[in-house]
């Protein structure tokens, strides 16, 4: 990437406090939210934004989760820019709303700081939060640093506006690991991301009622429509489709945004749905998710050094899942081990590995897909487990052979 | 029914297709309220407290709209002079 095109000022801040700055320069509208550790730095820098007057954002201390999306849908269908944070029993108080906003088509963008669901109480790091609303119908985007948590939400804006995609974003970072530790941050000027995001021009539609007159999709006293009413087994079904159909185009915003962001700001992270690492060559790869990436990269950095054919793919986005992409890359690898960061209880393994494990199904030659979860409840994942998977991994490529199909790394016996 | 639309032909963002109005829904009722024109004082206390604004007052006399009207009997309680009575469907 030329040197010439990173701008900004570099600021130590924490993932939170990235995301408080993105926020800030986005021009947001509406923030509804409610503190949650280890999501409260996201509120509690905001609302010093509000309070100082750096922002014009009306911004909403609600009394719960549910009401601060409540708050969000209610913004954003009258043509707000809106926002919320949240992390683990925050978005599971959430959960009904959630599927309204999706259905709703609105554009919302919400931070998730990843963390374990009670019980018991646990405050740290692992993805059963945001798995579990894997199939609510919002986009999630997973990141690895505080950096590009900034960046990720600047660029959900413009994704979920797309009038391709309209639905909302998660844009999920891994509690304490990024959320609570410093980081050298670069935060663009206000007026660059202020002209990349622009401001939300909500999409037109044409109302049957209404003889086919175009009016914005936003309730509006001078133009009034209805969102969201009842549907029953007459036409539930034919509202979901454009959804599916808004997913599917999602994939391909979010990689132009990708693309398009790297001219403002020198960044860019892999195709925008996968970063990939090492996998021209690799034998053996891991594939992951959030901030975990980073030391497993490190790691396959030291083992290549010293010749070993290892890689990493991390996913970028889980929803919509880049299973083309991901074909694309691992088809050579002769094992990949999926790392899960959560638990789909009674499942044939974790979430990640489920898809991938599926997205290889068609193909003639496959390799072998191991699933080993890690990390549940913010337990460490350090370089030397890591290596030690790695070559576990060289080993069964060079047998052909894997003893156990789920593991579970890190955890006492 | 009329013709069923495709998915691809619905306006985005589940819009409903008519008014609200064009879909009536008083068509499951066990009871209906019928006004005794002599008896009605014209005090429009139904009309106050009908949660369906199913009351009708043209100006002269009070009557109901049967396309929305539930059944629900809150008019008859309400009625200070008894001139509302629940008949039940047939």
């Amino acid at each position: 990437m030329a040197a010439e095109k990173v701008r900004g000022v570099v600021m130590g801040l924490n993932g939170d406090e990235a995301v408080a700055w993105a926020v800030k320069q986005c021009n947001v509208d509406v923030v509804a939210a409610y503190p949650i550790t280890p999501q409260t730095i996201i509120v509690e820098r905001f609302s010093e934004f509000v309070a100082n007057g750096e922002v014009n954002t009306e911004f909403v201390p609600v009394e719960s989760e549910h009401s601060a999306l409540s708050a969000c849908v209610g913004a954003a269908a009258a043509g707000a820019r809106a926002f919320t944070a949240t992390a683990s029993q925050g978005l599971a108080l959430m959960w009904e709303i959630l599927y309204i906003a999706s259905g709703l088509r609105l554009p919302i963008v919400m931070a998730v700081v990843n963390r374990a669901l009670s019980a018991p109480i646990n405050i740290h790091c692992d993805h059963s939060d945001t798995m579990g609303a894997r199939d609510s119908g919002w986009i999630q985007l997973y990141v690895e640093d505080s950096q590009e948590a900034y960046d990720t939400v600047i660029q959900a804006f413009r994704i979920a506006e797309h009038p391709d995609v309209l639905l909302p974003v998660m844009v999920n970072l891994d509690g304490f690991f990024l959320s609570h530790t410093l980081q050298d941050v670069r935060i663009l000027p206000d007026e660059v991301v202020k002209k990349f995001v622009g401001t939300r021009e909500p999409t037109k539609v044409k109302v049957p009622y209404l003889n086919n007159k175009e009016v914005p999709l936003v309730l509006d006293g001078e133009t009034p429509i209805t969102l969201g009413p009842l549907d029953l087994q007459d036409y539930y079904f034919e509202h979901k489709m454009p959804q599916i159909i808004a997913m599917e185009n999602a994939k391909k915003v979010i990689k132009e945004v990708n693309e398009e962001y790297a001219k403002i700001s020198g960044r860019k992270y892999g195709n925008g749905l996968i970063v990939p690492y090492g996998l021209e060559d690799a034998d053996v790869a891991i594939v992951l998710l959030g901030s975990a990436a980073g030391t497993v990269r490190y790691v396959a950095r030291k083992l290549r050094e010293n010749g070993y054919k290892v890689g990493v793919l991390r996913i970028r986005a889980f929803r919509p899942f880049p299973i083309e992409d991901i074909v694309e890359k691992l088809r050579n690898v002769k094992v990949v081990c999926v790392m899960d960061r959560s638990v789909s209880f009674g499942a044939h393994g974790g979430p990640l590995f489920m898809e991938i494990r599926s997205a290889f199904y068609d193909m003639p030659e496959r390799p072998i897909i191991l699933n080993y979860i890690y990390g549940l409840g913010g337990r460490d994942l350090p370089p030397s487990t890591i290596k030690d998977i790695f070559m576990e991994l060289l080993d069964i490529a060079k047998t052909g052979q894997a003893r156990q199909l789920i593991k579970y790394v890190g955890v006492r016996e | 029914m009329s013709e069923l639309k495709g998915w691809r032909e619905l306006p985005i963002g589940t819009l409903p297709l008519k008014f609200s109005t064009e879909f009536k829904t008083g068509d499951w009722r066990t009871f209906r309220p019928v006004i005794n024109q002599e008896k009605c004082v014209k005090c429009l206390l139904c009309w106050v407290y009908c949660p369906e604004m199913s009351i009708v007052w043209d100006g002269t006399k009070v009557s109901v709209n049967y396309d929305f009207c539930k059944g629900c009997g809150i008019c008859a309680h309400e009625c200070p002079v008894k001139a509302i009575s629940m008949v039940p469907e047939r």
